[in-house]
């Protein structure tokens, strides 16, 4: 009996958190009031200091020579994925997949051992997560 | 125990089973690939021929260093251990290791200072000083081809827990852990770098970037500034816990000092 309540609970429990990832994968509120640039955004993204995304994704950027293959490529991602659906895997990503590679982009609390000049603050502000949405938005296939 | 209750634990067990337990579970890459194999044709080469790898000039100075006179005592490394080549061969295979007398675990550079501040009465050398990185290259090149042995049990069992713990925790403003880049990704592109299973056996390994011979710890600093995180400083207990996970985990390898790496 006392074994079937456990083995009982743990499926609810499975099923519980299931559920609760499966219902959200997107953030359709934007994080500002100011709409995205995607030229801006494409800077962002390209970047070495700030988004960097090339170290792990490629991207329609034929002069860039060195391209990540650990993520999906990003061409045409802008036809896959919605701005709610692209913001909520770029503010942070383990809320999809905990094992994530992909590092949460503005999300600056539980982060530990952070070198000084990064301490306290996210990768992307709010207003750079949305400038990277508008760009990828321009990804289309 | 109420129902209720019990849901909550089974939950609460599943969400532990989720975030920590599966993910510290001790993995050995399968198959075990030295970081050798996923270097350029060039850098290959470079490496198994003793006249081109530079890493051997390292070698040559830890020769002469071995039988200098040093320290108030005048001793010199071969006053107690004789020819490197008979005392050392297999040495380097088994580091880290705990030190019985003092209870800390020592990686091959400790052990060296250790001997040259108390058994020779010498200044003891720096960390990444060409003194400290010849020694050791030497020392480590008695080893080379030797299958990595280290123990991790009795009383090396806590620093391995340990080195296990650090190698799996998210660290850094990117909050990366070893694991996501060498278990989950090796082989795949970062950027311009392949990633390797990342092995601690090439080192003290000659790294053409650095132009120069380095420590594993060098390396794991980059590793972890990488993620933008906090270094630990050299010789910091963590990164020896560290070296020894990585000596664990690379069984099957064996020693490559001073091997040739981008
Ligand atoms: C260190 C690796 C890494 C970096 C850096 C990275 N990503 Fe990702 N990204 C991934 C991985 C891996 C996935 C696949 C999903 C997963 O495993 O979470 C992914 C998935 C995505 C997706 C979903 C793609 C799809 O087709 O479903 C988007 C959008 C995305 N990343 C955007 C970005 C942007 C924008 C940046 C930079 C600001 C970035 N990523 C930086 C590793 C990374
Ligand atoms: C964001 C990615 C990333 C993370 C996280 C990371 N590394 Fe690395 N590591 C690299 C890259 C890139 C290299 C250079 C290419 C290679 O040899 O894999 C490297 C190299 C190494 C090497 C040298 C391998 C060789 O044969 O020369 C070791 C050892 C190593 N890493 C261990 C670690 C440990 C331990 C951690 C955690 C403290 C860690 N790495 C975290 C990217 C990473």
């Amino acid at each position: 009996m006392r074994s079937r309540l456990v083995v009982a609970g743990f499926l609810a429990g499975a099923a519980l958190a299931a559920s609760a990832w499966a219902a959200e994968d997107a953030q359709n509120e934007p994080l500002t009031g100011v709409p995205g640039d995607a030229a801006r955004g494409r800077a962002v993204v390209l970047s070495r200091t700030l988004g960097n995304c090339l170290l792990c994704h490629a991207l329609p950027v034929p002069t860039e020579r060195f391209q990540g293959d650990i993520g999906p490529s990003l061409a045409g991602v802008g036809s896959r994925l919605s701005a709610g659906q692209m913001r909520y895997r770029i503010v942070d990503s383990t809320r999809l997949n905990p094992d994530t590679i992909m590092p949460a982009y503005h999300r600056a609390e539980g982060a530990v051992r952070v070198a000084g000049p990064f301490r306290g603050r996210p990768v992307l502000t709010a207003q750079e997560v949305e400038d990277v949405v508008a760009y990828l938005l321009t990804l289309r296939e | 125990m109420l129902y209720r209750q019990r849901l909550a634990w089974g939950a609460l067990a599943l969400l532990l089973a989720a975030t920590v337990g599966v993910a510290q579970e001790p993995i050995r890459p399968d198959p075990v690939r030295s970081g050798r194999d996923f270097q350029a044709p060039e850098t290959r080469a470079m490496q198994d021929d003793d006249g081109a790898n530079p890493g051997m000039l390292w070698v040559a100075r830890g020769r002469a260093l071995w039988d200098e006179a040093v320290g108030a005592a005048r001793r010199s490394c071969a006053s107690c251990h004789g020819r490197a080549d008979e005392t050392m061969r297999g040495v380097a295979a088994q580091y880290p290791r705990v030190d019985p007398s003092s209870g800390r675990l020592l990686n091959l550079e400790l052990r060296i200072q250790q001997c040259r501040g108390e058994r020779q009465d010498a200044p003891v050398p720096r960390f990444e000083s060409d003194e400290l990185l010849a020694l050791t290259a030497y020392v480590a090149h008695q080893s080379r081809g030797m299958p990595v042995a280290v123990s991790v049990d009795g009383a090396a069992r806590p620093f391995f827990d340990a080195g296990r713990a650090a190698y799996f925790q998210r660290i850094g403003q990117l909050n990366l852990a070893c694991t996501h880049c060498h278990d989950a990704n090796w082989g795949r592109m970062l950027r311009g770098d392949r990633l390797s299973q990342g092995h601690g056996n090439a080192y003290p390994a000659y790294r053409l970037d650095w132009q120069a011979v380095g420590s594993l710890q060098r390396r794991l600093r980059f590793c972890n500034t990488g993620v933008r995180a906090e270094p630990h400083p050299f010789g910091a207990a963590e990164y020896v816990a560290l070296e020894l996970y990585l000596a664990w985990r690379a069984k099957g390898l064996t020693v490559e000092s001073p091997a040739v790496r981008r």
